[in-house]
């Protein structure tokens, strides 16, 4: 049973290493460059966890969590939001719009591999 | 007129004295006679008749040039004593009687002149004594004055009606600079004593800023000022801070005390002025001791500063949340390396170049980043510390008055204090309400207050209609406009502004949905309230705010109302100089002066000069009484640039001039061409001198000037002649209170009579 990741993100740069990690892990991997390709793919590709950037362009990351979180079909995902967005009132907005956890870069990539195992555990 | 009708009596009586006992004794002659005498006396009677009547005709004539002569030295006479006499009493002391007329009438006018004299030097003896006692009062305003003038920041000082009392030099720079098009060449117009600061200042945020000093001095702070930034009409950007003027430390002794009776405060002062500032309702505290009698603005044109300010939060914008980004790429990249000893080679090598890449634009968004802020000032939008309940109620009371919606409290903290540019949260709080109440018909909105950790949370509540969470995002990029209120500022902008978020959520077990605010958390200042209520409540007050400027108050803030004072009202004295007598057939304007009358001071240093290009050919006959050469008009603006000009410079006061009537018709006669329009009352001079001095011979500018004892120099230059107008007019309102005269409409009515009167002969 190996779980599904969806990396969001806009940024080739840092997609190559978080997809390069999660399927180091053995997760199956997907990846959207845009708000609106996540939102596709969150109810095709129906991910276990979705790791989510802010700054995108069309929909920004709090929009994706916001709309994710609407949807009663994805009703258990977790989404980490991931992001270069750090002041603390943009972490309470992304926890008040349905985030799991808030991740501000630069992070720990063995801390983030950690925090995904326990959620999925 | 009574004079008259006497003088026509008394012609009457001569007549009846002259040829009634002649009748008389004929009649009764006649009654006695028998019929033959009657005839026979009729017979030597009726021809001699007409030279009996010649004689009585001479006679009566004679008799009439006499009385004639009695009434002009004696009648006459004593009436125009009686009119210097009275000028004597008031308007020009130095005056004195001419001894004309018959010796009786002589030794009158010797006798009032030593009293007079008499009168003088007791006066003299009374004024001596009170200038020294002034003198000491002068030098310390004067003090005042210089530092004020030689303060760095401009200074405004306002009564609660938003009128100009005092203002530095500065300040008037300040605005100067600011002034757009054709006030600039009146020397700053805008700003002036007694003008309304709200030209310059938008009124929302005066009474915002004031509304937050009172909230503050109730609670006892120590620093009760409100700060605001404000952009002008000329989009420059004005940092300003306000502080209060309190009202005196006996009257505030006075408070809780029954209020004094109104007679201790002016008297019969006919000024009117000390209008008891406890009957200013908005300004009155219940249970504190001071009152707000007007307020000190400090203004810095920020500009330049705030630009570079808002380069500078680029900067650092870059600095932090752009190199986060470049930075966690690198971590990840690295880390991946490392704990990936087997990774194939072409992945290594994609890993190596994110990581070089990164590195490499790292370096340079550090390079230009720092060039660019290496110049940038230290300045920011001004954020102050307000209790968070305070701003809420605020935003109660406007969104209750604009939007009509009902407003409900739901959990507030009290305690809570919040960092925030309060004018702009206001605004936005309201601005969502109304979009609400809009686009989803919402009937009651809550508004809740809470805190989590440094952030305080305000929250906008309503049942019912769930609004979708793109609506939001909407929203926050609008401008915030409100009905007729608009706002360059967005709701993004204001958040942004702040340091802050905001969201839409929904709490479905509480079948409500609710836009949140957050903010940053200010430390609450308990420590120094103690402490600035005691400073406050001593009599720490500066001296300078002594001046009696803040008696001066507004019915009815701006507007001209006919039934004020004379003393009350602000005039634009004024005058032209034109080419020749006749604007209907081609006669042009070639000069304007004014100058401001405010609180019955002429304002020498508010005054409007200015020379006009006529574009026709000047007149000789006319350049030997103005003075005025082809050379000088040359090259000056034209009257469609002056006259709108002159009309900003006399808004909101009343025209005076000498024989106005000439003077507005060459206004009257562009009004149409130039789109200005003159509507404001004008009070001549002129005619006001003919209701003081009804019996004397000349109204002439200069015949009026010597007889109120006024020096007049620089004459027949615009601005000259009407500093002389100003003055003979400022002379004229006493002796026109002596005759009853006290209000605007009465001064008015006064001369529209005479001015008939005079039509009539």
């Amino acid at each position: 049973m190996s779980h599904r990741i969806l990396i969001v993100d806009d940024e080739p740069n840092i997609v190559i290493s978080l997809e390069y990690l999660m399927k180091k892990e053995g997760f199956q991997v997907a990846v959207a460059t845009d708000g609106e390709v996540a939102l596709q793919l969150a109810s095709t590709f129906l991910p276990d966890l979705i790791l989510l950037d802010v700054m995108m362009p069309k929909k920004s990351g709090f929009e994706v969590c916001q709309a994710l979180r609407a949807n009663q079909a994805l009703v258990g995902v977790k989404i980490i939001m991931l992001t270069a967005k750090g002041r603390e009132s943009e972490v309470a907005k992304g926890l008040a719009l349905g985030a799991d956890v808030y991740i501000t870069k630069p992070f720990s990539t063995k801390d983030l591999v950690l925090q995904i195992k326990s959620m999925l555990a | 007129m009574k004079a008259r009708l006497r003088f026509i009596l008394a012609a009457c009586v001569l007549g009846l004295l002259m040829t009634g006992p002649f009748a008389l004794t004929g009649l009764l002659l006649l009654a006695d006679a028998k019929e033959a005498e009657r005839a026979a006396f009729a017979e030597f009677l009726v021809p001699r008749l007409p030279v009996g009547a010649l004689i009585t005709l001479f006679g009566l004539i004679a008799g009439l040039l006499l009385l004639r002569g009695l009434f002009q030295q004696y009648v006459h006479g004593l009436l125009r004593m009686a009119e210097t006499l009275r000028l004597m009493l008031g308007a020009n002391r130095n005056f004195r009687v001419a001894p004309e007329g018959p010796p009786e009438v002589r030794e009158l006018a010797r006798a009032a002149n030593d009293l007079a004299q008499q009168r003088d030097e007791l006066l003299n003896d009374v004024e001596e004594q009170i200038s020294r006692a002034k003198a000491t009062v002068e030098e310390e305003k004067n003090r005042l004055a210089a530092l004020m003038s030689e303060l760095a920041l401009g200074v405004v000082v306002c009564n609660l009606d938003g009128r100009i009392l005092l203002y530095n030099n500065r300040a008037r720079l300040q605005f100067k600079a600011l002034a757009q098009g054709p006030t600039s060449m009146s020397g700053g117009a805008l700003i002036g004593l007694g003008r309304s600061i709200f030209s310059i200042l938008e009124r929302g945020q005066i009474t915002h800023a004031l509304e937050n000093i009172q909230q503050r001095l109730r609670r006892g702070s120590a620093e009760p000022t409100a700060n605001f930034i404000t952009s002008t009409r000329a989009g420059q950007l004005l940092r300003a801070q306000m502080a209060p003027v309190l009202g005196s430390a006996e009257r505030a002794e006075r408070v809780g005390i029954p209020p004094a009776p109104p007679a201790e405060q002016g008297g019969d002062d006919i000024s009117g002025q000390a209008a008891p500032a406890h009957e200013v309702p908005t300004a009155t505290m219940p249970g504190a001791e001071l009152e707000v009698t007007g307020y000190v603005l400090t203004i810095e044109n920020i500009t330049r500063n705030f630009e570079r300010e808002t380069e500078r939060d680029q900067a650092l914008q870059s600095l932090t949340d752009g190199n986060r980004a470049a930075l966690g790429n690198i971590r990840a990249a690295v880390e991946t390396l490392i704990d990936s000893p087997e990774m194939e080679a072409d992945y290594r090598e994609r890993f190596t170049r994110v990581i070089a890449d990164e590195a490499a634009a790292m370096s340079q968004r550090l390079a230009t980043t720092m060039s660019r802020f290496a110049d940038s000032l230290k300045t920011r939008w001004p954020l102050e510390d307000v209790l968070a309940i305070d701003i809420v109620a605020a935003a109660a009371r406007r969104v209750g008055d604009r939007l009509n919606l009902p407003i409900k409290n739901e959990d507030q903290d009290t305690s809570l204090w919040i960092r925030v540019d309060s004018f702009a949260l206001i605004q936005a709080i309201t601005f969502l309400a109304s979009r609400l109440q809009d686009d989803y018909a919402i009937r009651e909105l809550r508004l809740r207050v809470c805190a989590e950790g440094k952030m305080v949370f305000v929250d906008l509540i309503w049942s019912g209609t769930p609004v979708s969470s793109e609506t939001l995002y909407t929203w926050e990029l609008e401008p915030m406009n409100v009905g007729a209120e608009t706002s360059p500022l967005t709701l993004r902008d204001v958040v942004d502004r702040h340091g802050g978020e905001i969201w839409y959520q929904r709490d479905k077990a509480a079948h409500n949905a609710f836009f949140r605010i957050v903010l940053p958390a200010a430390v609450t200042p308990h420590g120094q309230v103690l402490d600035q209520a005691q400073h406050l409540h001593s009599d720490s007050r500066p001296e300078y705010y002594d001046f009696d400027l803040f008696a001066a108050r507004d019915a009815e803030g701006s507007g001209i109302d006919p039934d004020r004072r004379l003393t009350d009202l602000v005039y634009s004295v004024f005058d032209t100089e034109t080419t020749g007598l006749q604007p209907s057939n081609g006669d042009e304007i070639i000069q304007m002066g004014a100058v401001r009358i405010v609180n019955n001071r002429l304002l020498r240093q508010e005054i409007f000069d200015q020379l006009v290009d006529p574009v026709i050919p000047l007149k000789p006959e006319g350049m030997l009484i103005h003075g005025i050469t082809e050379a000088m008009v040359n090259g000056q603006p034209r009257l469609d640039v002056v006259l709108p000009a002159f009309h900003e410079f006399c808004a909101e006061t009343i025209l005076v001039a000498h024989n106005a009537a000439f003077d507005m018709r060459f206004l009257q006669l562009k009004e149409d061409s130039l789109g200005v329009r003159f509507t404001q009352p004008v009070l001549d001079t002129l005619l006001l001198s003919a209701v003081i001095h009804p019996n004397q011979e000349s109204h002439r500018l200069e015949s009026i000037a010597e007889r109120l004892g006024i020096n007049v120099i620089g004459r027949h230059t615009a601005l000259g002649d009407a500093y002389v107008t100003g003055e003979v007019f400022l002379k004229m309102i006493p002796l026109l209170a002596d005759m009853g005269i006290v209000t605007l409409r009465q001064a008015l009515d006064a001369t529209q009579k005479t001015y008939f009167a005079r039509v009539k002969y």
